[in-house]
């Protein structure tokens, strides 16, 4: 099984041990792995401020390095969404098509492509979950509280499997936090205000660490956290699932 | 210009506690709305139901209204039609004026707040007396309603106790509910009989009866319509269905999506003037037409004012309705407001995460985060966003199509931030570290550290 690893932008520049923790997560499981030296960013941060008119330049730069790949995997879920609702390329559209239909988030990947049942890892922490909402709203990585529909998640099927881990929800399981793209910075009081409350939650369980699928979510509330001096980490699923004894 | 979403929300922030309060209140609201929803195993259903009612009305619109014409019409009832909103506040005037009146009452309306009716009349000399409680607190206040259900729902016990010391002579430090709701009661059973018109909204209008429905939980739409001889209904085009038969899909969805109720306390169903009595209806454009002809946002008309996106929008919850400076604030305000007003309203659509919540508990599944999405596209086509804005974007999508450059970029980048980081750490100029430490920036990108290591 051939997989591209797709590693956004601000991954690969800030967050590499996210990264390395996925491509060596994915390599313990079989799969074969190909990351595309060319590859920069999905194009999000253009389109969500609207400006999809300009990441044509992305699209094309995506399509070049992804086409010829089983599967597109990458450890964010609202990077995965954006492929997947608007890559497009109007001189290679099946390529596009291709790309849109076989790009997975990481957890998503591990559970419904590998269909995942153990794990050998383990982190005896106490964990809390933060869903991102592109991951559980964009691609159903888990059931929604605004709906009437029996309850999943994927996220935390795969947590569960972790030996030592204890798992804690906040109690609103799936409410944003705040980061929004470049709504962090320009709606900077309001974003600051839902990651500080997306915080009080997770510490009043008295957790060790936030995970989540989304680097972005984890980045905006460690900037909260660590200007507040906490002693909560923030540590992407990856990081969690490929940790050993 | 107003100022914009950002920044009256920041002022509405700088009181934390008040934040919080809000917020928790309108989520207590919507957890309600969850369990009302949650003991329905059809809830899905009846959404879909609701949504292709909506939808089918929507592409037959014309039919339907001229249906209702001529139904209300042959049971006695006078129809208007109003192009827009002075269009709509002209004909309320005439009726006024014809009839001499002056004592008026008003059952909560958002049309008539969108048309900015109150102030119109006023400037005529007519005053309306709001009757809803909430709205009532708010007139006296000189305020618009924050939240379409919730008018008031901005202000604490203690506000409300002051606004009532000012205009009711009630005690000065007595915040209790009981009290306060009692002398709003008796102040407004005044209003009441002296009225000689009464203006109410319309919550559905049944195309095949010719009669429509008010929804309220005071029952002050009744109080107001039995004792005036004057009865005018105001209704936006969008309001009509097909069939007395599909109210019931709605009414079931719309208390529980609103607050939680099965139904709400009072279910007005008027569909003729009685004898001696006058009743009017005006059917109010007020650019929806437009707005049904811009294919990636007709959808929104088939909102019935439920205020559930509002309740559950984690954006909205933390800035309060005033801070979207229109008449519908929330989530779907952020996607009508723009229709009225592109350029007054640009900020509205960028007000919003884009987490999806509120799409999802629409009763009507409009895709509200979605259209979100597609106003900031015709937004920045249009050229309504900063220009500082575009120009970074610009930039932005330049280097990310071009890996090397964006190789350069990315470790000029974290270069600057290891070494030069009082650059970056400039709380005026970089918004994210006002209340954010920056990421840390590592040496080696994964790029770098896969090509040392991907072998081994
Ligand atoms: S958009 Fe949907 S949820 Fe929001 S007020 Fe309208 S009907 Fe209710």
């Amino acid at each position: 099984m051939k997989v591209g690893l797709f590693i956004p932008c601000y991954i690969d520049q800030f967050y590499p041990k996210v990264a390395i923790a996925t491509f060596q997560l994915l390599g313990k499981l079989g799969c074969e792995i190909i990351f595309p030296q060319g590859q920069t960013c999905c194009g999000q941060p253009m389109a969500n401020s609207g400006f999809a008119s300009l990441s044509g330049g992305c699209d094309k730069n995506f399509i070049a390095n992804f086409s010829g790949v089983d599967y597109i995997v990458a450890p964010s879920g609202s990077c995965v969404l954006h492929i997947k609702e608007h890559l497009n390329d109007g001189k290679s559209p099946a390529e596009a098509e291709f790309i849109r239909t076989h790009i997975y988030e990481l957890t998503e990947f591990l559970t419904d492509v590998m269909k995942l049942e153990k794990l050998s890892a383990r982190f005896p922490y106490k964990v809390g979950l933060h869903n991102s909402c592109h991951g559980q709203r964009g691609l159903h990585l888990s059931s929604m509280s605004e709906l009437v529909a029996p309850a999943f998640s994927k996220p935390a099927a795969l947590l569960n499997m972790v030996s030592g881990l204890q798992l804690c929800l906040p109690e609103r399981p799936d409410e944003c936090c705040g980061f929004g793209g470049t709504f962090c910075v320009f709606e900077e009081a309001v974003s600051v205000k839902m990651g500080v409350d997306r915080i009080k939650e997770h510490e009043s369980n008295d957790v060790d660490v936030i995970t989540g699928g989304d680097v972005s979510c984890l980045m905006h509330l460690e900037g909260i956290m660590k200007r507040k001096g906490s002693k909560t980490r923030v540590m992407h699923i990856a990081e969690i699932l490929n940790s050993e004894l | 210009m107003n100022p914009s979403h950002a920044k009256l929300a920041e002022a509405f922030n700088a009181d934390e506690k008040r934040t919080d309060w809000h917020d928790q209140t309108l989520w207590f609201v919507r957890q309600k709305r969850d369990k009302a929803a949650h003991v329905l195993p059809e809830w899905e259903k009846l959404r879909q139901w609701a949504s292709d009612i909506k939808d089918h009305t929507l592409s037959n619109l014309d039919v339907y209204l001229a249906e209702f014409e001529q139904k209300a019409t042959a049971n006695g009832v006078q129809v208007h039609w109003a192009l827009d909103a002075a269009d709509h506040n002209a004909i309320i005037h005439k009726i006024i004026r014809d009839q001499g009146l002056t004592r008026i009452v008003k059952s909560k309306s958002m049309l008539t707040e969108e048309c900015h009716l109150n102030d119109y009349l006023q400037q005529s000399g007519i005053e309306v007396i709001d009757t809803d409680l909430g709205e009532r607190i708010v007139q006296f206040r000189k305020e618009p309603p924050s939240h379409i259900v919730l008018p008031a729902i901005h202000l604490k016990k203690q506000d409300v106790s002051e606004t009532f010391q000012e205009h009711l002579g009630t005690e000065a430090g007595n915040y209790d509910p009981q009290y306060l709701t009692q002398a709003a009661r008796i102040h407004l059973r005044e209003k009441f009989i002296q009225s000689e018109l009464a203006i109410t909204g319309v919550n559905f209008a049944v195309a095949e009866t010719g009669g429509f429905v008010v929804c309220t939980n005071e029952g002050n739409a009744d109080m107001g319509v039995h004792s005036a001889k004057i009865h005018i209904g105001c209704m936006g085009i969008e309001k009509i269905i097909p069939k007395a038969e599909h109210l019931g899909v709605f009414t079931r969805l719309l208390a529980r999506s609103a607050t939680g109720q099965p139904i709400t306390t009072y279910t007005s169903h008027f569909h003729r003037p009685r004898p001696g009595q006058e009743m009017h209806i005006v059917i109010v454009d007020n650019g929806r037409t437009r707005q049904l002809g811009r294919e990636d946002f007709r959808n929104s008309l088939k909102c019935i004012r439920c205020a559930a996106c509002f309740n559950t929008c984690p954006v909205y919850r933390r800035s309060g309705g005033h801070s979207y400076h229109t008449a519908v604030a929330g989530p779907i305000g952020s996607i009508l407001n723009p229709n009225l007003d592109m350029k007054a309203n640009a900020d509205l659509p960028f007000a919003s995460t884009l987490c999806g919540s509120c799409t999802n508990v629409c009763p009507v599944k409009i895709n509200i985060h979605e259209q979100l999405w597609k106003w900031r596209q015709v937004i920045a086509e249009e050229g309504l966003v900063a220009p500082s804005k575009k120009y970074s974007m610009k930039m932005m999508a330049f280097v990310l199509a071009r890996p090397s450059l964006y190789r350069i970029a990315g470790s000029a980048g974290r270069w600057v931030m290891r070494n030069l980081s009082f650059l970056v750490k400039v709380k005026s100029l970089n918004p994210w570290y006002k209340q954010r430490e920056m990421p840390d920036a590592p040496k080696e990108s994964f790029r770098d550290w896969y090509k040392k290591n991907k072998e081994v």
